[in-house]
């Protein structure tokens, strides 16, 4: 027995992507409402401050807090750092420093980039005020960005009714994280071997048992696994499902049948389409082997290779 | 435990102590391992230390990020590693493994367990960090703007530098120690002199950054008479808590760390001086913060392994300074010694452990 050899490291691009669809309470609401009217609101504590960007329950005592104000476009930054080099989704595609801003009548910071000349034009206590985005349809992305801004805090808070027609609800949120996935050395061994149509597990030094497809460890011993076992090709149906539902961008037919399938030689069963047969005459015990398509990097699905049905006894543990 | 009430610390109702760490060699990139792969050797150096077996633990403990691995329930593939049948009682926690070892501390506390398999990993290097961490912020106001960790940590930085509380030469000198330091730590990422760098998000170069890279750590907790059989000379914990300060950076003095402080007060930090302080503080201006917050003097050892500047596998940074700080207990090299973990953007969420060996 022999260790596995280095296999050809697998990559391949990931991209995990999704628009995350969220409903806004009461104040969340007036609040990205407002922003699309170009009117920024706050909200009064029981102590009397204003948060900005404001919230539905109080940071320190936990109370609901629904009185809202309206509050100045204008204010001052409390702190910034500045970003030479923006990256993707953020508000700015050219350097630009991130803020903090108090806006005047708040007694809180929000935060979003300032567009300046450079980090020389920018300092804490500086004046600045709200750009508004051309199109706004009710997010923090309303504000396009701030501002540098001559001028005196002339702002007197205002109470306000959060009132507005046809108030935002709701917001999409799109998110999008890229990365460069390998699957390590055990899983990459596996698919490397698929492509030269073998499969291949790994045994356990311990209990012995055979991991199809293997994934480096044991789960009962805990232990890694290095030696490489050729199993199959051919395998026994120890259970079964049929499928009526047709899947998404999926081209098979329904009704089909989804098996798992204790592949000879191997510790426990994988899954795989069964084709070749009709889906009501696939049975526990079926004798199946791989179909490969040209140039398939993994088996297509499984067909009966006509040998009499396995013996239950031969698959029971492996169900 | 006795309830706290006033907020003073409250003895622990048995005693329960850090009895093994290990941790990886911290890397760059580690394309070559799954991530069980990856973790499985410090599992199996964690269990020889103390001579057990899988089956002769009582409660496991990990932490890890779906958002880091790209993939759903990432963390039932490391459940492999740990010999997950026939069942255990296992639980996870999607936090810094500080979180988890913080689970399975209480779950001794209980009695459900004597023993604990505590462990986390993290593999920063197939995603962006900076971008993944973006998602755990406040989606409606904050995350859409997509501010990277890094920018949200020069915001605090500058407003350390704005009250006169650090300036960017005292920022170098942290980042200069730590990696000093880290030259005596065989499993650091980033190790001895280097200069500054470039501005990564103004104020903060390079240098105050923390490396990006991949690793695990794990850790083995006993209780009571168990502790004796395991190790020759165990880190009892004294004392841990966490604390979390409001989400939204507005409303927060970026300056102190108030949650730091009051989990350190209810973890019994501030009975006796410590001589050992493992923060993890991944931007140098964060250490500055936790020093004040944590009341450390010149005469306390901070980061003795480097810190988080020197390696920085996200998920398991912060249950290394834990780990770290009890190794050093284990070795005769501190009898007193707080373990602090973070969470979240600028300090957000804190855990104090306090650590000691007996004389």
């Amino acid at each position: 027995m022999t260790a596995a050899p280095s296999p050809d490291l697998l990559r391949a691009p990931l991209v995990v992507e999704f628009p995350f669809t969220r409903s806004l309470g009461p104040v969340q609401s007036a609040f990205l409402t407002g922003l699309r009217e170009r009117t920024v609101l706050g909200v009064r504590t029981g102590a009397g401050s204003v948060l900005v960007p404001p919230v539905e329950y109080d940071p320190v005592t936990a109370a609901e807090i629904r009185e809202l104000v309206e509050v100045a476009s204008t204010g001052t930054v409390t702190t910034w750092a500045w970003n030479p080099s923006p990256r993707r989704g953020q508000p700015l595609d050219r350097p630009f420093a991130w803020v903090l801003v108090q806006l005047d009548g708040a007694d809180t910071g929000l935060l979003h980039a300032l567009d300046a000349p450079g980090p020389d034009a920018v300092h804490s206590g500086m004046r600045v005020r709200i750009r508004w985005a051309g199109q706004r349809t009710g997010a923090i992305t309303d504000i396009a960005c701030f501002e540098p801004h001559e001028g005196g805090e002339d702002h007197e808070v205002t109470p306000h009714s959060g009132e507005f027609e046809d108030l935002v609800t709701g917001i999409v949120a799109p998110a999008r994280l890229d990365y460069t996935y390998s699957p390590g050395r055990a899983q990459s061994a596996y698919i490397n071997s698929l492509s030269a149509r073998k499969t291949v597990g790994e045994r356990c030094p311990s209990c012995r048992k055979v991991y199809v497809p293997p994934r480096g460890a044991c789960p009962t011993c805990g232990l890694a696994t290095q030696e490489r076992v050729e199993v199959g090709p051919a395998g026994t149906v120890t259970t079964y499902c049929i499928v009526n539902i047709k899947a998404r961008n999926l081209d098979i037919e329904v009704p089909y049948v989804y098996a798992h399938i204790a592949l000879d030689g191997a510790g426990l069963a994988l899954h795989g389409r069964i084709g070749g047969i009709p889906y009501d005459q696939v049975r526990m015990g079926l004798r199946v082997e791989p179909v490969w398509t040209d140039g398939g990097r993994y088996p297509d699905h499984y067909r009966p290779t006509g040998e009499p049905d396995a013996d239950y006894e031969t698959y029971k543990e492996l169900i | 435990m006795a309830p706290t009430g006033s907020g003073g610390p409250a003895r622990p109702a048995r005693d329960v102590a850090i009895v093994a760490f290990a941790q990886t060699d911290h890397l760059r990139r580690t394309d070559e391992l799954s991530e069980v792969e990856m973790l499985m050797p410090v599992l199996h150096r964690v269990l020889d230390a103390t001579g057990l077996k899988t089956s002769d633990i009582g409660f496991t403990c990990s932490g890890s990020s779906d958002y880091l691995a790209g993939r759903a329930f990432s963390f039932t593939m490391a459940l492999d590693g740990v010999g997950a049948w026939p069942p255990i009682s296992e639980s996870h926690v999607e936090m810094d493994g500080a979180w988890a070892l913080y689970e399975a501390w209480v779950k001794i506390l209980t009695g459900e367990a004597d023993t604990a398999l505590v462990y986390s990993y993290g593999k920063s290097s197939p995603g962006e960090v900076r971008d993944v961490l973006t998602r755990q912020l406040d989606p409606y106001y904050v995350a859409p703007l997509w501010p990277d960790s890094v920018a949200l940590a020069a915001l605090q930085a500058q407003a350390l530098i704005d009250a006169g509380e650090a300036d960017e030469a005292a920022l170098a000198s942290i980042a200069d120690r730590s990696r000093a330091s880290a030259t005596a730590n065989p499993h650091a990422q980033v190790r001895g002199s280097r200069p500054p760098g470039d501005y990564v998000v103004r104020p903060l170069r390079t240098g105050d950054c923390p490396p990006v890279g991949d690793g695990a750590a794990a850790v083995i907790l006993a209780a009571g008479d168990r502790v004796r059989e395991l190790c020759a000379r165990p880190a009892w914990i004294r004392g841990m808590d966490h604390r979390i300060e409001a989400h939204s950076l507005g409303v927060r003095d970026l300056t102190d760390s108030p949650s730091s402080r009051l989990a350190a007060t209810h973890a019994g930090a501030f009975e006796r001086p410590v001589d050992t302080a493992e923060l993890h503080a991944p931007f140098t201006s964060q250490e500055v913060v936790l020093r004040k917050a944590l009341k450390l003097g010149d005469g306390v050892a901070v980061n003795p392994s480097g810190g988080a500047l020197a390696a920085n596998p996200v998920m398991a940074a912060g249950l290394i300074r834990l780990g770290e700080a009890a190794a050093r207990i284990h070795r005769g090299e501190s009898d007193r010694a707080l373990a602090h973990a973070t969470s979240g953007p600028c300090l957000q969420q804190n855990l104090v452990a306090v650590l000691e060996g007996e004389s």
